[in-house]
């Protein structure tokens, strides 16, 4: 198994594009958490608003670069071909599909961490220039306090399913731009159309179901009863959607020609 | 011993001309079985979406009285229609007599003010007023008014006095033109007059009752020669709208306005001998009860007090563009159909037979962003065509009023949701071909695309100036072409792309989009050029 990961390593580092866009996810999700930190004006200090929330949005862009990253890990063996010698070499194909899982997901984990951490550590600085102080009767964002830590531990962990169910789609349909599309698809879609659905208890049911908005919830640290989930209960929804992805990737995989 | 014959291909030998070039790219296109589902799959996404969210988005109020408890429930009542057909908000108190004929009415303004609530309701039936706040809402109107008779939605013309932009003279509901600047006060008293003749009524400002300024005339179509005419004040709602995150998350309430009036002067037909007050509304206004409302008259001094707006309806949802929420479903299938055009050509080694087939690189790009632009303008036409009407009538049916659109607007919804489908695949295309990557260009154009949309409409995610700002120069713009609502500047609401508002017109949104096409088609013609295959 030791080999196994250590050939998905080499086959990942080698490429020359993983590294670069390791660096704009983290690089990325930075800038878009800074851009959100930097626009919040709340003269009043009575807006709604959730320090956590708005230092990490910039994980909305950086789980797209996870994704492709992921995606890639899987497709471009099956583009090029060379699936069929990894397979020649590791018969058992479900060691293959977890020894991808583990590499995508151990790049993502080192990402996502620099990423999470750039952005809480903007967020503190930008937000209290923005009036979000004790004063107006916000906690300062700081991992110290449970629900920021919480919010911050969860956005890596998030960044982490979103690319074991890149991984997962990309092993069940094989090709690239199909794997992103649905991928992003999954994503994107459920919050337009919970925006369009007027219909309260349907518009709820596909919050929970959405693999998006539920696993941010996670990021929430204020107002939690107003969601329809637990921020622990969201991520499991994405973890549950993961784990579909993973395990229709496996058995097909495991059962059809490669 | 066999004698071999040279083989002669039977085709007749051509020039390679572009229709050879097109037929060749039409001929890939549809012998690959995965993009031809592809392109029926994005139908029937737009489709089926575009059913479901008309299925679920049940709509249905009861009136509830002290009288009767538990009354039926019903489908949400539409709001008044105007006379141009859109939806209109008619609630005022309006003091009143016919004017039979021709004639005119003057007055002088000498005060404006207001209540609002900033509790979302009113204090108790009794009391409406209990608990507001003193002030005067920016577009609280009082002034004088002739209107074609007391429905909702009748046709009017006013000259008034509004709470921060000045005079006004406006006109069934959508017209406003500006008169004099400035706050009406008591030492600065503004004076009205309107004029009738006919149909047609010319409104006047005044600072000293001497010297007369023309504002505006209009022709009221249609307006009996019994019209009814007086003074009148409304004021719309309160609300603000935290300049941050959640733009729907808008705290608010009915407001309340009250006019001075004096030198009421009156020339003409007026048969009857005294002034009948009225709160022109229904219970779904935004405005206070009748109680809170009146006027009183003593020794040539009348004050008008109302609540609740004469303007354009903004606070619809707009129907026609929920119905086609599936068209980011659409647009993720094309768009991963454009790349794949080309990439699947590098990846099979088959553009090096392409392009020495075709040695003129840009014409073969020009060839493929043809066949995809009409493939998937054709598959978009048929899905908004199918999907608008389908979605309307099961919206209809759970309840929900449709908003009024004109023949014009909802071809430009249609044709514009196919050209958003074509030139978001031609987009997918020429990055694919300046990628050369499926993975990285179905990202680029998605994040491009379909995220700011997504940031912008997801209510809590954004600050307000960041989401419009968003639609504004991303290819997300172009969103702005499914628009069927429309934008006033008389009536403050949360114009945001969240509530169905872009920044741009919906042609101008469009050009976004288009402009970031050319731009990448431009250096993809370029690349193709210039690299090796």
């Amino acid at each position: 198994m030791t080999d196994v990961v250590h050939a998905e390593w080499t086959k990942l580092r080698t490429l020359p594009g993983t590294g670069w866009l390791l660096l704009a996810a983290a690089a990325l999700t930075a800038v878009v958490s800074a851009i959100a930190a930097n626009a919040v004006t709340c003269p009043a200090g009575t807006c709604q608003l959730d320090p956590a929330r708005v230092s990490l949005t910039g994980i909305d862009l950086g789980q797209v670069i996870v994704a492709i990253v992921a995606v890639t890990v899987v497709s471009a063996e099956y583009s090029t071909g060379m699936i069929r010698l990894t397979l020649a070499a590791t018969p058992r194909r479900g060691q293959v599909l977890t020894a991808k899982a583990a590499v995508a997901g151990t790049v993502t984990l080192a990402a996502g961490a620099v990423a999470v951490l750039a952005s809480v550590l903007v967020g503190h600085l930008l937000l209290a220039r923005h009036g979000i102080t004790p004063a107006h009767g916000y906690e300062p964002l700081s991992l110290a306090s449970g629900p920021a830590l919480r919010a911050a531990a969860g956005s890596v962990l998030y960044l982490e399913l979103i690319a074991l169910l890149s991984v997962g789609v990309a092993t069940a349909v094989r090709d690239s731009a199909v794997a992103i599309g649905v991928v992003l698809a999954l994503l994107f879609l459920f919050p337009i159309i919970s925006g369009a659905v007027t219909s309260p208890a349907w518009h709820r049911h596909l919050d929970q179901f959405s693999p998006m908005t539920a696993g941010l919830y996670i990021q929430a640290t204020t107002n939690l009863r107003s969601l329809p989930l637990t921020p622990w209960q969201g991520l499991g929804v994405l973890a549950a959607w993961a784990a579909g992805a993973m395990l229709a990737g496996a058995l097909l995989l495991r059962f059809r020609d490669a | 011993m066999n004698v071999m014959t040279p083989y002669h291909s039977e085709l007749p030998v051509r020039h390679d001309g572009f229709g050879q070039l097109l037929r060749a790219e039409w001929t890939k296109f549809r012998t690959v079985r995965g993009w031809v589902i592809g392109v029926l799959v994005a139908v029937l996404l737009i489709v089926g979406i575009g059913a479901l969210t008309g299925a679920n988005s049940q709509c249905s109020v009861a009136d509830v009285t002290p009288q009767n408890p538990n009354p039926p429930i019903q489908a949400c009542p539409a709001p008044p229609t105007g006379p141009g057909g859109e939806w209109v908000s008619d609630s005022f108190y309006f003091v009143r007599q016919p004017l039979a004929g021709n004639g005119s009415i003057t007055v002088r303004v000498t005060s404006l003010t207001g209540l609002y609530s900033t509790h979302g309701g009113f204090g108790s039936p009794q009391n409406p007023t209990a608990g507001m706040t003193p002030g005067v809402q920016p577009w609280a109107k009082a002034g004088i008014i002739i209107k074609a008779d007391t429905r909702q939605g009748a046709a009017y013309a006013a000259m008034m006095v509004t709470g921060s932009h000045g005079v006004r003279m406006q006109w069934d509901f959508t017209h406003d033109v500006a008169g004099l600047a400035g706050k009406v006060s008591a030492a600065s008293p503004r004076w009205l007059r309107l004029t009738r003749s006919g149909a047609v009524i010319t409104g006047y400002d005044s600072a000293d009752g001497a010297h007369w300024t023309k504002v505006g005339t209009v022709t009221l179509a249609g307006l009996p020669a019994t019209a009814q005419a007086g003074l009148f004040a409304a004021s719309p709602g309160y609300s603000a709208n935290s300049t941050s995150l959640g733009g729907a998350s808008s705290t608010g309430g009915p407001a309340l306005a009250t006019g001075a009036f004096d030198h009421l002067g009156r020339q003409g037909a007026w048969p009857a001998a005294r002034w009948t007050g009225q709160a022109i509304q229904r219970t779904t206004d935004v405005a206070l009860p009748a109680v809170a409302q009146g006027f009183t008259q003593t020794a040539g001094r009348l004050t008008v007090t109302g609540s609740g707006d004469i303007a354009p309806s903004t606070d619809d949802i707009d129907s026609v563009k929920h119905t086609l929420a599936g068209t980011f479903a659409g647009l993720i299938a094309v768009v991963v159909i454009g790349v794949m055009f080309i990439t699947a050509e590098y990846r099979r080694g088959l553009i090096r037979t392409t392009l020495t087939a075709s040695p003129r690189r840009g014409r073969v790009l020009a060839a493929k962003a043809i066949v995809l632009a009409v493939v998937t303008f054709a598959a978009g036409l048929v899905a908004a065509a199918v999907t608008i009407p389908l979605g309307e009538h099961l919206l209809r049916q759970s309840g929900n009023p449709i908003v009024p659109a004109s023949a014009l607007t909802m071809t430009r919804i249609v044709v514009g949701t196919a050209a958003l489908l074509a030139v978001s695949a031609v987009l997918g295309l020429a990055v694919g071909t300046l990628l050369r990557r499926s993975v990285g260009a179905v990202t680029v154009v998605i994040a491009g695309l379909v995220l700011p949309y997504v940031l912008a409409v997801t209510p809590g995610i954004l600050p307000v100036g960041a989401e419009q700002w968003l639609v504004r120069v991303t290819p997300a713009a172009a969103f702005a072409v499914q628009q069927g609502v429309v934008q006033y500047p008389q009536v403050n609401t949360v114009y945001a792309a969240g509530t169905g508002y872009f920044p741009l017109a919906p042609w101008a949104g469009f050009a976004v989009l288009c402009a970031w096409t050319a731009l990448a088609l431009a250096l993809a013609a370029f690349l193709l050029r210039r690299r090796d295959a």
